[in-house]
């Protein structure tokens, strides 16, 4: 008989709190080029490997190493440096603007902009994705206007969603952009949905699905595993692993699953893990799963893994959670500097070209603010009529809601 | 014309519909090869292919979850809820998600899928198998609600419903799915066939959601109802000898007031029926709604007969049902009153 003991419970705790040393050592990275590229019609349970390592393109000293190296020319990587520099200084405008009042709340992407804008190279005109809040980056690597980002930002007259979105929640069908929920995991089992659909009509587009570590804990999460396993769907399931939900660190969704890729191998989809902050990485690991997904080969997870490096949103203050200085100990690296050390070493790039870039840049967003404002601010100049709160509920309005507008005045 | 029961109206609905949009699929626990555990979809896998018509995991926030996104890329999902006891995982998808798609979006996606789900007891089904949730539908914004008391009109309504461009939730009363149940469970069942309104037309045909109808017209009481509770409301104007204007709401969102407002106004006198649980009920609604737009018509209190609020128990389902003897006790006291 086995002898009683007292029983206890296990609660997961972060290596290190605020007042402490950052410590990563327990981020295990695999050396640049070290990882195979199996083909893309792999048997999931070859590859079981890759849930479990790092794919990294990107060495130290900026050279492109490895098996998952030279998919893209010097042009294609210079504008994967303008768009995350783009979607930086974006980012840092609205976080002041918000700071000043212009609009209620705001989320950057701080540390995380390779993971959207490299992924969104890897689609096609028609693809779908269905977002969360912090991949912005598809938008602005497929040329969706800064403005009318800013004027949704805004809640402005010329919010293409009529000031019913809280700031960030984009929509653009036209851009392959799903309608935000701003609530979580839901829209990850539509992707599948929304995949599904694609192959009963025999289309070629493919969907891709996003979800943070954090939401990964949800039970859509596991319906969208689930859908997409049964029905072979063409859809990418990316989890973008920052390691931080709003306070509580990765290990409290994870638990002992060691990755989030992982979570893809009982399901038998393939799963890779990623340097998220390498563009190189990002992009070569989103076409192999666009591939496998084009050529009816089914689902792909994708664990990006990198650093939240800002506050979740405008609404907390990391260091009550974490020390001060964790992201600077954050050992893959920051992705703008990566990618312009890389272009230096290629010899298609230089320190004065960057300068000049990120001036050209801020202009940019700044000319793109300037004419958002115009439009007006959350609690200044033209808003959307109060007529807009009853319009687009239905197609077509019913009785009740026409009496109510009706006593709303309008 | 042919005879159907509600449960091959409800089929010919999704066929006819099917048939004529290519867009239409077809999803759900059961439902595909089986043909559902109610056999609501038996045949459509074998006469459209099992990529329209087929089996899924158990899992119903899934199930609605895939259709919003087969939904946004511009398909016209119909999917079964086995029992509308099972709806809850998906509740978030629907409420959060179904309801808000066009909103939220100014229309850039949009949602028109529809949810069936047998609702109702009566077929000793205990507390998981018996539930009338639609009060849970009707408070969300976005959605629609609909619940067909015969085969006439579960047809018409279906395919009015799949066609339809927002997410529709249509709750089929099962205890009718088989004959126009009265209430009187220790009688033999009527089958739909004996019943005018089993004649159903083969042919592709829709009836446009938001319209109530009269089923018996009278002067002295006003009785709204709705699925079963029609059928219940009937029986007890006929077994109490009273003169009752029966109202059959079957759409509850939209929801035809105009209906309610000239028949209340006329009798003077207002009994709500429904299945579901009494406290913050549809019922409740109806009833706020009279007193607004018919207070001086009033003669007397309105009053509401529905589910006690518990459970639905098992063995004491017919103590629960709210049944033609309680229909009558509350046509008595507005009545008297």
């Amino acid at each position: 008989m086995v002898e009683a003991t007292h029983l206890s419970l296990h609660v997961p705790e972060p290596a290190v709190r605020p007042g402490g040393q950052p410590d990563f050592s327990n981020v295990k990275i695999a050396k640049a080029g070290a990882v195979p590229r199996p083909e893309v019609d792999a048997a999931p349970e070859d590859i079981r490997d890759l849930a479990y390592s790092i794919i990294r393109v990107l060495n130290r000293d900026g050279e492109a190493v490895g098996p998952w190296a030279g998919l893209l020319s010097d042009e294609d990587l210079l504008l994967g440096l303008r768009n995350m520099m783009k979607l930086r200084a974006f980012d840092a405008r609205m976080l002041m603007a918000q700071r000043q009042g212009k609009t209620s709340f705001y989320m950057q992407h701080l540390g995380e902009e390779a993971v959207s804008s490299a992924f969104r190279k890897a689609l096609q005109k028609g693809d779908m994705n269905f977002p969360t809040y912090r991949q912005a980056g598809l938008l602005i690597a497929d040329d969706y206007p800064m403005v009318e980002m800013m004027n949704q930002i805004y809640s402005n007259e010329a919010d293409p969603l009529r000031g019913r979105q809280l700031p960030i929640m984009y929509s653009s069908k036209e851009h392959g952009f799903f309608t935000i929920s701003g609530n979580l995991a839901t829209q990850y089992v539509q992707a599948v949905g929304w995949a599904m659909a694609s192959a009963i009509k025999n289309d070629s587009r493919i969907a891709a699905a996003w979800i943070g570590d954090g939401s990964t804990a949800e039970s859509d999460f596991h319906s969208a595993l689930v859908f997409a396993s049964t029905y072979r769907a063409p859809v990418i399931l990316n989890v973008v692993n920052n390691q931080w939900a709003i306070s509580t660190f990765q290990g409290i969704a994870r638990g002992g699953s060691g990755t989030f890729a992982a979570r893809g191998l009982g399901f038998g989809i393939p799963a890779l893990r990623v340097d998220g902050n390498d563009y190189l990485a990002v992009h070569a690991v989103a076409c192999w799963a666009a591939e496998r997904a084009r050529r009816n080969l089914g689902p792909t997870l994708i664990e990006y893994v990198t650093y939240r490096v800002g506050a979740h949103s405008t609404s907390d203050d990391p260091s009550a959670y974490r020390p001060k200085t964790e992201s600077e100990a954050w050992p893959l690296g920051d992705p703008v500097l990566r990618l312009k050390k890389h272009l230096i070493v290629r010899g298609a790039w230089s320190e004065e070209r960057h300068v000049q870039a990120e001036a050209e840049i801020l202009d940019e967003v700044i000319s793109a603010q300037r004419q958002a404002e115009e439009n007006g601010t959350l609690h200044d100049g033209g808003r959307p009529s109060v007529r807009d709160i009853f319009e687009g509920v239905y197609a077509e309005m019913p009785p009740h809601l026409r009496r109510q507008r009706q006593k709303a005045g309008y | 014309m042919p005879r159907m029961t509600m449960i091959e109206a409800v089929r010919s609905a999704m066929d006819v519909s099917m048939e004529r949009d290519g867009d239409v699929v077809v999803f759900g626990e059961d439902v595909g090869y089986f043909g559902g555990v109610f056999r609501s979809t038996q045949g459509l896998q074998a006469k459209y292919g099992k990529t329209r018509c087929f089996d899924t995991p158990i899992n119903e926030s899934g199930i609605v979850g895939a259709a919003i996104g087969m939904a946004a890329y511009g398909l016209k999902p119909c999917v079964e809820i086995q029992f509308a006891d099972y709806m809850y995982p998906a509740y978030d998808q629907l409420t959060q998600e179904a309801a808000r798609i066009r909103y939220r979006s100014n229309g850039d996606f949009t949602c028109p899928i529809v949810v069936r789900m047998p609702t109702g007891g009566g077929i000793f089904g205990g507390q998981t198998h018996s539930q009338s949730p639609e009060a849970l539908f009707t408070h969300v914004c976005g959605l629609k609600v609909i619940v067909p008391s015969n085969p006439y009109d579960a047809k018409g309504l279906l395919t009015a419903a799949i066609a339809d461009p927002d997410p529709v939730i249509f709750l089929e009363p099962k205890r009718l799915y088989n004959g126009p149940f009265d209430g009187h469970h220790e009688r033999p069942v009527t089958p739909w066939s004996k019943h005018d309104l089993g004649e159903v037309p083969a042919d592709y045909y829709a009836i446009p959601i938001g319209k109530a109808e009269i089923r018996r017209p009278g002067s002295a009481v006003t009785i709204v109802a709705y699925g079963t509770m029609v059928h219940v409301a009937l029986a007890a104007a006929e077994d109490m000898g009273i003169d009752a204007e029966v109202i059959d709401l079957r759409s509850l969102l939209p929801l035809d007031l105009d209906t309610i407002v000239a028949s209340v106004a006329k009798t003077g006198r207002c009994v709500v029926v429904h299945e579901a649980t009494l406290t913050s009920g549809y019922g409740a609604e109806i009833v706020s709604l009279i007193q607004e737009h018919c207070f001086y018509h009033l003669e007397t209190p309105i009053v509401r007969v529905a589910g006690w609020d518990t459970p639905y128990p098992h063995a004491q389902e017919w103590d629960y049902f709210p049944g033609p003897v309680r229909v009558g006790r509350a046509l008595a006291e507005v009545m008297e009153a």
